[in-house]
């Protein structure tokens, strides 16, 4: 009787992966689609963005939120940019390289203490997938409405082997100890091998999972 | 039965001589819509590996194939009985990117439309909360007190828990005639019910010996895990997103939060109870500072689009914590990519390092004073 | 009466004696079983908010017969699928379902229960549980309210009033 049972549940479990020839089909459009159109604007981004608007308008520039940005610009000087400055937010891109010493001096010198969120972003006509850090401060109550958006950048392979190809980032997790399931998170989700993380783990897909990482812009949805 | 016929979640893992593995979960009547894999030395706990994820829906992905104004039902699915604070960072993000300004009156009415939510959602974990502790009166009582506040909310968006009510330009309909003084009697009545519960509950000695001095996060290491909401301020944390980074009409309202040093499991399941005295008050000024007549919803255009590459991140306090949004746009009508940073996920991470050294007959008053909502972690 | 015969005429015997006591006996069976249903405590998404409510005062599904969710799923005959069925759930749900003993009875609760719902396109959603279980009777809604879902334990109990006692296999 049991092994009756054992034969259901393997079809169950099989049912999803016959879609997977169908869903590979449409994989080609959808990585089109978005290449074509802002292929141009998020390369174009760091470089120009941060440049132009300080330059442009100094002004309107928030001044706390200037000043903390000045301050990691000070310490690293061109090895960051500067993507933005808003209201409660400053936004910080930085290279993979650098991302540890960066998370370091954010949380040394700045008092910036844990990480509410992070979240990758695919982007294939860059062939590359960022990885946003939202960091915030408990202890420093001049710091409570503010967040430091740190973004970096990882290597993405067309035909992804999750932990063992080139999508690779040095962990945070050291550093700031609360991004240990959101990195696991992004790992199964993306792909994003962390070097450094304990517990690569699969955290909320099926353990039978064996397609591409979902939240990648080539993995599309049946029916779409 | 042996292990290669069973799914590889499934499989019996091999442990220790001394050392048991147990599965507490999906199926079990302190767990939730999710699986703990403890492993115990007699009584004790001395390991936990949380296992999510089983109502994991892929709203992130499905964002991305919907517009902004789609997106609304489905979104806030993940906790239909919060479903308007869940909506809320979305909402505002959605405006932020879109650049809509919403009108006065209506940024009124969703602040009252959130905490009553908010007391919806405490109610019904204070219900779970108290019958998993075994204590049914305390299942009974705020589960049909909370229905008071679900007539409430059902008169306003016509629907018991999935309201809906929250879009980008405002509120999706004008408070129905005579709603002030029917939720002020309402609001009055449940205040009088559930400073009740201290007797039954929170004063009662068998729920404070099995809560008091178990499971202690310190200061130290609730901000370094994280936590949000009620267990961070239960650890002596004051950071209440309402007053350290006021959205909408909250830097007009005198919001109080509720901190407590102790950082015990009692202190966690008594701040939500705090918290709903507060949102009584809330609701209280709120009606009365709210402007009395005017509209409540800007108008869209049909399929809105965003404003060439452009991220936002908007965070709300919810029932569960602070809940963020980060919508990143790229022109079009769809988000290009739709993040939800939940509170319930972020608490999880405590959840190892509290049951560590506990009796395995603390996990429930643990687990469950975490304000976790499974469903919403998973998204 | 050579053994042959002796057995043609129990045979014989015993269907008379099915068709005359297994219709008035199977009525009473069922009679029993309708009122003491007790479903398994297994919450799979967002709609056990309303199963919770179902038993809730002011609803109260209890004085219809259905007992409130219960901890150890040997003693329940009665599963209600609490919405959003996903590809890791699946198998627990079909687990549990075959460790319950005859007779059991299974409630689908919720548009995601039934057809997958609003998450009709999600990678990660089963279409309805019509693949993985034998379903009874179909609640609709999103979530349903109480009201529906005690309208729905009623027409299983209806059901149940008409089914035979015994299963043949």
């Amino acid at each position: 009787m049991m092994s009756s049972t054992n034969t259901e549940q393997i079809t169950i479990e099989e049912k999803p992966a016959e879609e997977k020839p169908a869903e590979e089909k449409p994989a080609a459009k959808p990585a089109a689609k978005p290449a074509a159109k802002p292929a141009a604007k998020p390369a174009a981004k760091p470089a120009a963005k941060p440049a132009a608007k300080p330059a442009a308008k100094p002004v309107e520039l928030p001044e706390f939120e200037k000043n903390i940005s000045d301050k990691i610009v000070e310490k690293f000087g061109d090895k960051i940019v500067v993507s933005f400055v808003k209201e409660n937010r400053v936004g910080i891109n930085v290279d993979k390289e650098n991302v540890h010493d960066v998370a370091r001096f954010i949380r040394d010198e700045l008092n910036y203490d844990h990480v509410e969120s992070v979240s990758g972003v695919d982007y294939p006509q860059d062939k590359e997938i960022e990885v946003v850090y939202h960091i915030g401060s408990y202890s420093d109550p001049s710091l409570a409405s503010q967040l430091i958006v740190l973004a970096t950048r990882a290597e993405r392979e067309e035909n992804p082997i999750p932990g063992k190809d080139a999508t690779r980032l040095p962990t945070l997790r050291d550093i700031f100890y609360s991004v240990e399931f959101h990195e696991r998170e992004v790992f199964e989700m993306f792909g994003v091998y962390f070097t450094g993380h304990p517990d690569n783990r699969r955290l909320l897909l099926p353990e039978d999972w064996a397609d591409l990482p979902p939240l990648r812009k080539d993995f599309a949805i049946k029916g779409r | 039965m042996t292990n290669e016929f069973l799914p590889p979640g499934l499989a019996l893992q091999k442990a220790d001589e001394k050392i048991m593995t147990l599965n507490v979960g999906p199926q079990h009547p302190g767990s939730g819509h999710m699986r703990i894999i403890v492993q115990i030395d007699g009584d004790y706990i001395v390991a936990c590996d949380p296992d999510p994820g089983y109502v994991h829906r892929g709203e992130e992905k499905m964002a991305e194939y919907r517009n902004y104004i789609t997106n609304i039902p489905h979104l806030e699915r993940p906790v239909i009985h919060d479903s308007c604070n869940v909506l809320y960072p979305y909402v505002l993000g959605v405006e932020d990117l879109l650049g809509i300004e919403v009108t006065e009156r209506a940024k009124y009415v969703r602040v009252i439309c959130s905490e009553l939510n908010r007391c919806i959602y405490t109610m019904y974990w204070l219900a779970i909360y108290g019958i998993f502790l075994g204590h049914s009166t305390m299942f009974m009582w705020p589960a049909g007190d909370r229905e008071l506040l679900i007539d409430l909310m059902e008169k306003i968006s016509g629907a018991r828990v999935t309201h809906a009510h929250f879009v980008p330009g405002g509120v999706r309909n004008d408070l129905p005639p005579n709603f002030e003084e029917v939720c002020l009697r309402q609001v009055n009545y449940f205040e009088k019910r559930i400073r009740e519960y201290a007797a039954v509950f929170y004063d009662n000695p068998i729920l404070i010996s099995r809560t008091q001095d178990t499971g202690v996060l310190s200061r130290e290491d609730a901000i370094r895990l994280g936590v949000t909401g009620s267990v961070l301020r239960a650890s002596g944390v004051d950071y209440d997103l309402r007053k350290k980074e006021p959205y909408d009409v909250y830097e007009e309202l005198d919001v109080h939060s509720n901190v407590m040093k102790e950082g015990d499991s009692y202190a966690r399941s008594k701040i939500p109870w705090l918290d709903m005295l507060e949102s009584c008050n809330i609701i209280k000024q709120a009606l009365e500072k709210m402007p009395k007549s005017g509209s409540v919803r800007v108008k869209l255009k049909p399929n809105p689009k965003g404003k060439g590459l452009n991220s936002v991140y908007k965070r709300v306090e919810s029932g569960r914590g602070s809940l963020g949004c980060h919508i990143v746009s790229d022109g079009k009508v769809e988000p290009y990519r739709l993040k939800l940073s939940v509170g319930s996920f972020r608490n999880l991470i405590a959840l190892p390092y509290l049951l560590k050294g506990e009796k395995l007959g603390n996990m429930p008053s643990v687990y469950w004073s975490l304000n976790y909502w499974p469903v919403e972690a998973d998204r | 009466m050579t053994p042959e015969n002796a057995n043609v005429f129990i045979g014989k015997l015993g269907d008379i004696l099915e068709k005359a006591i297994d219709t008035p006996l199977g009525y009473a069976i069922n009679w029993g079983r309708i009122w003491s249903l007790w479903p398994v405590h297994i919450e799979t998404a967002c709609c056990s908010v309303e199963f919770g409510a179902a038993s809730s005062p002011r609803y109260d599904v209890e004085r219809f017969g259905i007992i409130e969710a219960f901890g150890s799923l040997r003693q329940c005959d009665l599963i209600v699928v609490q919405g959003t069925i996903t590809r890791k759930m699946a198998p627990r749900l079909r687990l549990v379902y075959d460790q319950m003993p005859e007779p059991k009875y299974v409630i689908a609760m919720g548009a995601c229960a039934i057809t997958g719902g609003l998450y009709f396109d999600s990678y990660n959603v089963l279409p309805g549980i019509d693949g993985i279980l034998p379903v009874d009777v179909y609640v609709p809604g999103c979530p349903p309210r109480p009201e529906t879902l005690i309208q729905g334990c009623i027409l299983l109990q209806e059901k149940i009033k008409r089914m035979k006692a015994r299963k043949f296999v």
